[in-house]
């Protein structure tokens, strides 16, 4: 039988090394940014595909999010507060919380999952190695444009999630729950701070940078062939969306 | 020229380099044979510091490669042209952004002059038209031919094959031995090839180098490689002596 505190020791260990290792790409991707312009076609690319491709996706959550959201407060309002205060709780908890935080969750699974599984794959088929062989650093050709683009996406996508959010809340609110235009979007602008939702915006650029940073190192340390892959999406995903509710809480603690 | 001196690699508790050294030199062309898992790609890929020894030097052109900078290893890898064992070409990319990749990332941006070396480099290998064909749509033997063409590209002052003939029918090894060994006198490269394939030995290498247990077991020439009568070399080149 193992013993626990060996058992223990050993993950605690294993954890800080996998940590030691995410600081050094960290590091090693960011080097690379002064040199970002010669690379912007692969930028470019990254940025259609983490941000464009991903839009569509984040509509759809972010419309059912903001409807369900509307349900739910005045669910709970029922009975102590007036409905007429929908609009400013629905879109307060969108812009500081929802749209930032679900956006992030969705790429995880879309971008975060992709990452890994495609420099995985390029690993295992010695592609990763390939690209040494020519002289070309994989964390200059595949790290750096893969985190800048996500960087920059993820506040784009932040602000469609909140916009269309808003906009499911509104559907709920006017078709269902009788609220008018008016006691609506009087109720968002009376509360509206525009710390709020800067505050959002921000955090998601952490979110950003580190969602392709976990997919980026799961990535490049896949072995197995084709199971290992297949693990390395999980791990990404998994990883990168607890990695977002821990900074989320964090980077509360820092903005509000 | 290339010195390895007392090198050994370790991955988990198999040792599969246990202190080997040998030295090749300029314009040589060298096979390194073995049995499977003895260690034959690894050494490769520690002369280009792909994978870092337990302990033990690699001297390329008198650059050690346990101490040379990140720029220092990008440079002496572009004078070297790897062929890997599964060819290992970009699939998100097309033949001609493969073969062109590594002159691209140098800073050549002439297309005209791109296009140009990429079709000089395919027709050595025997390969026309193919420029926009992914890798995916591509048999096993044309994606070695358009791997070593990437390698070619390059102009490399060094060529490593690792496996060239495993995976491939009788008739298409033959083809990638012709074309190393036109590539070989063309080139005037130094060579290190590695295979279990004595049939490529014989036909494209000048000297051979067998590892067993880890380290270099023999060091001859192919004749003296096959006439051999130590019992484990023996019982390598067997099957090659009776076919």
């Amino acid at each position: 039988m193992t013993n626990p505190i060996r058992y223990i020791g050993r993950k605690t260990t294993g954890f800080l090394s996998e940590l030691g290792e995410i600081a050094r790409l960290l590091a090693k991707t960011y080097s690379f940014i002064p040199r970002i312009g010669k690379d912007r076609a692969l930028l470019v690319k990254q940025m259609e595909h983490i941000g464009s491709d991903s839009i569509p996706l984040v509509l759809v959550i972010g419309f059912f999010t903001g409807m369900v959201s509307s349900w739910q407060a005045a669910y709970q309002f029922k009975g102590m507060i007036s409905n007429s205060f929908i609009g400013s709780a629905v879109s307060r908890a969108i812009f500081i919380e929802l749209g930032p935080v679900l956006a992030a969750i969705v790429i995880a699974g879309r971008v975060g999952a992709s990452i890994a599984a495609e420099l995985g794959t390029m690993k295992v088929t010695e592609q990763i190695d390939a690209l040494e062989s020519l002289g070309i650093s994989p964390i200059r050709y595949l790290s750096t444009p893969r985190v800048v683009a996500a960087t920059l996406m993820m506040p784009l996508l932040t602000i469609f999630a909140n916009m269309i959010a808003l906009i499911g809340a509104f559907v709920v609110a006017n078709f269902f729950l009788d609220i008018s235009n008016k006691v609506f979007f009087d109720s968002v602008k009376r509360y509206f701070h525009v710390k709020d939702i800067l505050g959002g915006i921000f955090k998601s650029l952490f979110f950003g940078n580190v969602l392709a940073l976990i997919g980026v190192h799961v990535g490049l340390k896949t072995s197995g062939g084709a199971e290992g892959v297949g693990l390395s999406s999980i791990r990404a995903f998994v990883l990168g969306a607890s990695m977002i509710l821990i900074l989320d809480y964090l980077l509360w603690m820092v903005i509000f | 020229m290339i010195e390895i001196q007392d090198l050994r690699k370790s991955f988990g508790e198999k040792e599969v380099l246990r202190g080997i050294s040998f030295s090749v030199h300029d314009g040589e062309t060298v096979a390194i044979i073995g049995a499977s898992g003895c260690g034959k790609s690894v050494l490769l890929k520690l002369i280009i510091g792909l994978l870092h020894p337990d302990s033990g030097v690699v001297n390329v052109d008198g650059l050690t490669i346990a101490d040379a900078s990140e720029e220092q290893l990008e440079a002496l890898r572009r004078q070297i042209g790897f062929l890997f064992q599964s060819a290992a070409l970009f699939d998100s990319m097309t033949v001609y952004e493969n073969v062109v990749l590594g002159l691209w990332e140098q800073g050549q941006r002439d297309e005209t002059k791109l296009r140009s070396i990429a079709t000089e480099k395919l027709a050595m290998v025997g390969l026309n038209g193919i420029f926009d064909q992914k890798p995916s749509e591509l048999s096993g033997g044309m994606k070695k031919r358009v791997g070593l063409a990437r390698a070619l590209a390059m102009e490399p002052k060094y060529l490593f094959y690792d496996e060239p003939t495993t995976g491939l029918d009788p008739i298409t090894s033959d083809q990638i031995d012709l074309l190393i060994y036109n590539v070989t006198e063309r080139y005037k490269a130094t060579n290190i090839i590695v295979t279990h394939d004595l049939f490529t030995v014989q036909q494209i290498a000048k000297r051979v180098i067998f590892i067993n247990e880890g380290i270099a077991y023999f060091d001859g020439t192919p004749d003296e490689l096959l006439s051999s009568s130590e019992k484990v070399i023996q019982q390598f080149v067997e099957r090659f002596v009776q076919k």
